[in-house]
């Protein structure tokens, strides 16, 4: 999977019991998936975790789609919360933990800009680079 | 890492660590008030425990165990829904 390939554990919440979430599992899920989900789904029924992630919605009784990134010292470094309707795009979060993971691997000496993907150019931000942005990254990087 | 744990009929439930369910229940919220969320980039993510099933085996899991590791917490509105 390619969340294990980069060192990614993940973990799904909602407010269903365990024993729900085995029953989509085994039922649903594993048909999608071949063996299943790997990952723990976790429960959060009365949506407690939830309220305190701010996406639990109280009138509707269930949680949002929000999705967090945690770095290996627990601090959030991004998240992103959709409405129900609405599905992520797991290419997205894939781009965003490679984009965190260089620059904690870099100690903070490099930066990605908009659109960037691997392989592509980094800044490294200095007092060299102050007002030379438009030298070394053209905005049509940020689409392509 | 994960313990793994007894079912009874009691649905399990877990909760933020550090909370007091005490200190939750004194003040039910009389009229529904915009909480602000703990949530901030380049802030600690709140720790919590709660119930899971992963492969077979009912668990037991608290954020506070995967420190060390990248982490994606994904929340969703509930099982067999379409999306």
């Amino acid at each position: 999977m390619e969340f294990q390939k980069l060192g990614v554990e993940i973990l799904s919440m909602s407010i269903d019991s365990v024993f729900v979430h085995k029953m989509w599992n085994d039922n649903e899920l594993s048909k999608m998936v071949q063996g299943g989900v790997l990952f723990p789904m976790l429960s959060d029924a009365g949506g407690r975790v939830g309220k305190v992630f701010g996406v639990f919605d109280e009138d509707a009784g269930v949680e949002t789609r929000g999705r967090f990134i945690i770095d290996p010292d627990g601090v959030v470094q991004g998240y992103e919360v959709l409405t129900p309707a609405v599905g992520r795009n797991v290419e997205e979060s894939l781009r965003q933990i490679q984009a965190l993971q260089l620059v904690r691997n870099s100690k903070g000496t490099e930066a990605t800009p908009s659109g960037w993907k691997p392989g592509k150019t980094t800044l490294k931000p200095g007092p060299d680079l102050v007002g030379k942005v438009w030298e070394v990254w053209k905005t049509e990087m940020a689409f392509d | 890492m994960s313990e793994e744990m007894e079912v009874g009929c009691a649905r399990p439930t877990g909760g933020p660590v550090g909370e007091s369910i005490e200190t939750a229940s004194e003040h039910p919220p009389a009229t529904k008030k915009e909480e602000p969320s703990m949530i901030q980039v380049g802030k600690k993510a709140p720790d919590f425990a709660a119930p899971a099933y992963q492969n077979g085996k009912f668990i037991s899991v608290k954020l506070s165990e995967y420190l060390g590791k990248w982490v994606v917490l994904c929340f969703y509105p509930g099982d067999f829904t379409f999306v």
